[in-house]
């Protein structure tokens, strides 16, 4: 297996610590004068996204981790796996829960999505960073209001519930931002 | 930058020139390496290697009768890269004959003034224990490993795990350098003996290295011995580094034999600093890091 040492350790390294997958996110190097150097790396888990700091001898190595991304084209979901392929091999992969988490909430079919991974296993799915989705449920807004102060919330037709401003009814498509989960505005009509 | 870079050369002869030190030139590229332990030496293609500090060559000068001397010159060395370190850097190094630490620590701080560091302020002696008292918590002549490493759990240090001059680095780093010198300068000294690297050790429970280290506002800018001169000791201890260097199997570049045969002659008791001038430039025009205080940093040169 490839290994990293710490001065060659840029952040986006992907590397493997204790048997699991982590991204360099910074590295500082201290050394006194006539002394031992150390390196403080941080790194994010690539699989919970918590970042934390280890301290290494400068000039020790970690292990590179077996990382791909690739870009996959959601097709459907049988209720445990969801279901990707790869528009350039028609090769199809199924994602279990761990991995989708979140994403399942943004995509319907046909979105192409990040899938990362990890020793040739679906580690991750990063869906786009806009979803246009269909608003399934919500409650009739009070005529008048156009800023939305406070808002409302509002079923989306994979599911997922984001607060929109009180003008927005139900059966219009609005444009979200899968990275905060927030309302952007109405789209198409 | 430049501009300040090039007054700030010009202060610092003028201020040498004032005081009767001598200017001198040594080779950069010298067929002889530092052993020690924790600086690795760039080795040239075709013979010979890239000086980590003038250090070898100024002290054959001494050896030689030259009197007090000065340079800036360029230092080398592999592997240091970060905010505070570039592979390639300009040391200020001087000599004093007859002096030792205490005086050349006076001088150090006549020079920072004349440059207008610290102006005004009182430079603080402190030593290596009374640092690491008040901002480490512990003694570190006495505490023992377990101590050293119980805060650290995050920590690996390999191969060096057991070295108790590893973790006291670590400490030195981390917690104790960065709170040193804001906003009185601090001179460290009285290091524990297994860190005396070229300096004397006076003898004493615990022995003591004659030596100092200079900190401003965390970031450690100089370091000075009252120099070891004698040639036996001097030998033994370039072989202890050797060693230690080949059970790690790390370079093992050849001691400087023409620094012993001068040693032999002698070296008139004497002091010696060297100062990083890119680092005391950075913090002088208050620069975040040490490449703003470059022409070109290391990627880019």
């Amino acid at each position: 297996m490839a290994s990293v040492s710490t001065n060659e350790m840029k952040s986006g390294t992907k590397v493997l610590v204790d048997g699991e997958p982590y991204a360099i996110v910074d590295n500082e190097y201290r050394k006194p004068g006539k002394g031992q150097a150390t390196n403080s790396i941080k790194i994010r888990s690539l699989k919970t996204g918590r970042v934390l700091e280890k301290t290494l001898k400068s000039g020790d190595s970690w292990e590179l981790a077996d990382i791909e991304e690739v870009d996959m084209q959601y097709l459907y979901s049988d209720g445990e796996f969801w279901h990707f392929m790869n528009p350039a091999t028609f090769e199809q992969i199924q994602a279990g829960k761990t991995a989708v988490e979140d994403a399942a909430k943004w995509i319907k079919g046909e979105e192409t999505c990040k899938v990362l991974f990890f020793n040739g296993l679906p580690l991750s799915i990063t869906p786009p960073n806009f979803a246009l989705l269909t608003i399934t449920e919500t409650d009739p807004g009070v005529r008048g209001d156009t800023s939305g102060g406070g808002g409302k919330p509002a079923t989306l037709e994979t599911g997922a519930v984001v607060r929109v401003p009180l003008f927005v009814q139900q059966g219009e498509v609005i444009k979200v931002d899968t990275r905060t989960g927030e309302y952007l505005n109405r789209a198409g009509k | 930058m430049l501009r300040a870079r090039a007054e700030l050369y010009g202060s610092i002869r003028a201020f040498f020139a004032a005081r009767g030190v001598l200017e001198v030139d040594t080779p950069v590229l010298s067929s002889h390496a530092t052993v020690d332990r924790h600086i690795e030496s760039f080795e040239v293609p075709g013979g010979g290697w890239l000086q980590t500090s003038p250090e070898f060559a100024m002290k054959r000068l001494l050896c030689a009768g030259s009197g007090p001397i000065f340079q800036i010159a360029p230092a080398f060395r592999r592997e240091e890269s970060g905010r505070h370190h570039n592979p390639e850097f300009r040391l200020l190094e001087w000599y004093r004959p007859t002096w030792d630490h205490t005086l050349l620590m006076d001088e150090v701080e006549a020079l920072a003034h004349h440059l207008g560091i610290a102006r005004g302020r009182r430079f603080v002696r402190l030593s290596y224990r009374e640092a690491f008292v008040a901002f480490a918590g512990f003694d570190p002549h006495v505490a023992d490993l377990t101590a050293l490493r119980a805060a650290w759990p995050q920590v690996d240090l390999g191969a060096d795990a057991d070295d108790r001059d590893a973790w006291l680095d670590l400490w030195m780093s981390h917690r104790v350098g960065p709170r040193l010198g804001d906003p009185d300068p601090v001179f460290l000294v009285d290091f524990p003996a297994s860190q005396a690297a070229l300096a004397r050790v006076r003898p004493g429970d615990p022995p003591l290295a004659e030596r100092f280290e200079l900190f401003w506002r965390g970031i450690e800018l100089a370091n000075g011995f009252h120099e070891l001169g004698d040639a036996q000791e001097q030998r033994r201890r370039f072989e202890a580094d050797q060693a230690w260097r080949r059970a790690r199997h790390r370079l093992v570049p050849p001691l400087d034999d023409n620094l012993i045969e001068a040693l032999q002659a002698g070296l008139p008791a004497s002091a010696g600093v060297a100062l990083g001038v890119d680092r005391l430039l950075m913090l002088a025009q208050g620069l975040p890091e040490l490449a703003a205080a470059l022409s070109f940093d290391h990627p880019r040169a």
